[in-house]
């Protein structure tokens, strides 16, 4: 565990790392980044985390159950989103003309408009979701075990 | 029932990647849900897959276009190539296809109480649908990009499953030894793709195939995927690895690696009858095969009798036993340009090749699971330890007979129908093979039947006074192997004119791969 | 940009596999052997990506650019799908030697058992 001051730092930190983490995701379909990447950032700031607080103190609040469930959802949304279009033919962009960022883009040069895509940005937050958990849960098992202590990986 | 085949290859890959996800939240509440859930799961992959293949058989060449407005709109309006992912299946991805179902429920009915001392079985299980989807996603693939994309899937679950029981120290050596050798293979294999990428501007192996060159690029690329393919196969001289990664598996996951070796062997025929074809200076690769062939089958068979480690044994006898299929291919393919002979002997080999694949997908796990049953029963791999287990272990016994007598070639059995097909076909090509071929043969009985000798035979051993049957669920896995192998003894020519001759057409006939993407009439 | 010559990322990436090569063959500290794979994954992604630079393009997506030549995207996917695989391999990795190092006591592949890079 490292000095107060980095402690608190970190505390505060770690909120602008999540909203910019969501922002990478959620703009996944129209700038780059995507599921991956912006799960890839807020994981950074777990470890952020796992530097300032120890391992076992932050294997307190995120718990491998958790975690396990985390990433079982995220990629069973994947692939209810992938089956969701087997009407048609697996991955079909079912999306496309309703609401739901539905919109078909514009092309040529024009700002991006965050409502197109389809399925592609609710995928995303699946990946991103499972990312999340997956790295973390891999990240913290790694620090537990250079700590000494014994996990069920 | 129609509407279940046309999706029927996407659903065969994605079933058991959506299984692989629902096992730990079904596994937090019960285990014998997710034990169900995981049989079921894989036995109505084994039924689509069935139906998949009837209706190949049928219909011919199975597409898939994944994201499309229809599944067989390959290239959609305005484009001149195929730009979508699509699953590509023909006789030979099928036959791949149903080796991969039937191990993998085999397998997974073993590993019930194969694995039931051990922590976190949760993750086994998901770990090893993840191999089934990485499998399947390699034989199915019609995509160079994916078949590097579901090898990574089969090869990284496939190492956490050999470093699985992480108390023994060796099963960490075999499976980093196994997570190397694979991440150089596929990385290899992306640098391949990128340099046939950067001339042609596709990544479809029926869109690439139409319009390769052959040029100096060209000829690098296949040496990267041809090193990467029969590296991960374990092909002899870049062999060292296999033995110490599979030997030291868990046993149900062994049969299941041998498996994906078998798939690794699918791609570089693959890439070398489909993607590169008429093109390709056949002979030379196909010389190449059969050297290399040759030396896996020596020294496979001669460093198998040295071993006490019954797994390791077993393991150098697979090396040896893919020898047979790379020289039974490996002189098709030399001959590939030569309509005439193709027909004389070369489509006969290719058929012993493939029959082999059949053959030895079916008895080698069946052996690496009896192995897996002396080690469950005896806590111990060395053989030279074992004696007089037929008494207590009847049903292993036999078994284990069953399978050495099909590995060792002895007629009627299995191993035999396909050994002939191979000696007769390649005795044309050139008599060293067949001689070969025979000598390896005589030398694997021989050291089967040492084994058979030291573990089964003799007075019971004090320290085995105690040694029960294996459980019912990997009697079962064992079985259903035996009855694979009692089957295709009684009606060999059925599987014969059925599944393996339409699966060595499907590797001949280039032209029909490639019309069924681009869409061209044949 | 266009001072540079365009196959410079090239003859990078393979340096990078080269001296990959060379790590993974010669080198027996296993740290080491990761650290090579991590190389050869890198090398092999600069290549990649270059194969889809365009001089003076821009970046791959659909709306929102200024008009003129757009850097290949299929690269780029193919790169990323990379990346997101070798991070797993890389972590699988890591996580074995631990469990080597905590049953031999070493990270010298000469010393457990018979290791081949």
């Amino acid at each position: 565990m490292l000095s107060k001051i980095v402690r608190t730092v970190a505390n505060q930190l770690i909120l602008f790392i999540l909203i910019f983490g969501l922002y990478v995701i959620a703009h996944g379909h129209i700038t780059p980044g995507g599921g991956f990447q912006g799960g890839a950032i807020i994981v950074s700031g777990v470890i952020m985390l796992l530097v300032a607080f120890s391992s076992k103190e932050l294997k307190k609040s995120l718990r491998e159950r958790v975690l396990s469930i985390m990433e079982s959802t995220g990629a069973l949304i994947f692939a209810a989103l992938a089956f969701a279009g087997i009407g048609t033919v697996f991955f079909y962009n079912f999306l496309v003309g309703t609401p739901i960022f539905g919109r078909i883009p514009v092309p040529g040069p024009g700002p991006g408009d965050i409502w197109t895509g389809g399925v592609i940005p609710l995928m995303n937050f699946a990946v991103g979701l499972k990312v999340i958990a997956g790295l973390s849960a891999v990240v913290l098992a790694i620090a537990l075990f250079s700590s000494g202590e014994e996990v069920e990986e | 029932m129609d509407t279940l085949i046309t999706h029927s290859s996407i659903l065969i890959i994605a079933i058991p990647l959506v299984t692989a996800f629902l096992i730990p939240l079904v596994g937090m509440t019960s285990k014998k849900a997710r034990n169900a859930l995981v049989i079921v799961s894989l036995a109505f992959v084994a039924f689509l897959v069935f139906a998949l293949a009837k209706d190949i058989a049928i219909n011919g060449i199975h597409i898939y276009t994944l994201g499309a407005t229809s599944p067989d709109l390959t290239t959609p309006t305005g484009f001149m190539a195929p730009v979508r992912i699509i699953l590509e299946v023909d006789g030979m991805s099928i036959l791949m296809g149903i080796i991969w179902s039937i191990v993998s429920l085999a397998a997974a009915i073993f590993s019930f109480s194969h694995i039931a001392s051990e922590t976190g079985q949760n993750r086994f299980y998901t770990l090893l649908l993840l191999m089934v989807t990485g499998g399947f996603g390699m034989m199915f693939t019609g995509d160079l990009f994916n078949l590097f994309v579901f090898l990574e899937i089969a090869s990284i679950s496939g190492a956490a499953l050999i470093a699985f029981r992480t108390k023994f120290a060796d099963t960490q050596e075999g499976g980093f030894k196994y997570i190397v050798v694979s991440a150089i293979a596929s990385l290899m294999v992306l640098f391949a793709i990128g340099l046939l990428y950067a001339q042609y501007n596709s990544l479809n192996i029926g869109a690439l195939a139409q319009v390769i060159q052959y040029t100096t690029p060209d000829k690098i690329a296949l040496a990267l995927l041809l090193i990467a393919f029969t590296m991960k196969a374990g092909m002899v001289p870049l062999h060292l690895w296999f033995p110490d990664a599979y030997s030291v598996a868990p046993a149900s996951i062994t049969g299941m690696l041998v498996i994906t070796s078998h798939a690794c062997m699918y791609a570089a025929f693959r890439v070398c009858f489909t993607l590169y074809g008429g093109m390709l200076g056949t002979s030379v690769v196909g010389w190449i095969l059969i050297i290399f062939g040759l030396l896996s089958m020596f020294v496979g068979v001669t460093m198998a009798v040295f071993q006490k480690d019954v797994m390791r044994f077993m393991s150098y006898h697979a090396i040896s036993q893919l020898g047979y299929m790379w020289v039974g291919v490996g002189v098709g393919l030399a001959v590939l340009g030569n309509p005439a002979l193709l027909a004389t002997y070369g489509r006969d080999a290719i058929s012993g090749g493939i029959f082999h694949i059949l053959n030895h997908a079916m008895y080698k796990p069946l052996l690496f699971f009896t192995g897996g049953a002396l080690f469950y029963c005896t806590g111990t791999r060395d053989l030279t330890k074992m004696g007089g287990l037929a008494h207590k272990m009847k049903w292993t016994t036999i078994l284990y007979i069953i399978g050495t007598l099909s590995i060792s070639g002895i007629p009627p059995l299995n191993g035999f129908s396909s050994k002939i097909l191979i000696y007769e076909s390649v005795y044309q090509f050139h008599p060293i093979l067949t001689i070969t071929g025979i000598i390896v043969s005589i030398l694997t009985l021989a050291s089967f039947t040492k084994a058979f000798h030291s573990a089964f035979m003799g007075a019971e051993l004090p320290e085995y006074k105690e040694v029960k049957e294996v459980p019912r669920s990997m009697i079962i896995a064992m079985v259903i192997l035996a009855a694979g192998i009692i089957f295709i003894t009684l009606f060999p020519a059925l599987i014969v004119n059925w599944i393996i001759n339409p699966a060595a057409d499907a590797l001949i006939n280039q032209g029909a791969y490639i019309n069924a993407v681009t869409g061209a009439t044949p | 940009m266009e001072y540079i010559p365009l196959n410079f990322p090239f003859l990078a990436a393979a340096l990078l596999v080269g001296v990959s090569f060379y790590i993974i063959i010669f080198k027996k500290n296993l740290i080491k052997l990761i650290m090579g794979i991590a190389m050869l994954a890198a090398g092999v992604n600069l290549f990649l990506v270059s194969l889809g630079y365009r001089a003076g393009g821009t970046a791959p997506i659909y709306t929102d650019v200024p008009e003129g030549p757009m850097v290949l995207s299929v690269p780029q996917a193919l790169t990323l799908t990379s990346i997101v695989i070798n991070v797993a391999v890389l972590a699988l990795m890591l996580t074995m030697v631990i469990h080597i190092y905590r049953h031999t006591g070493s990270l010298d592949s000469e010393k457990s058992r018979k290791m081949k890079g």
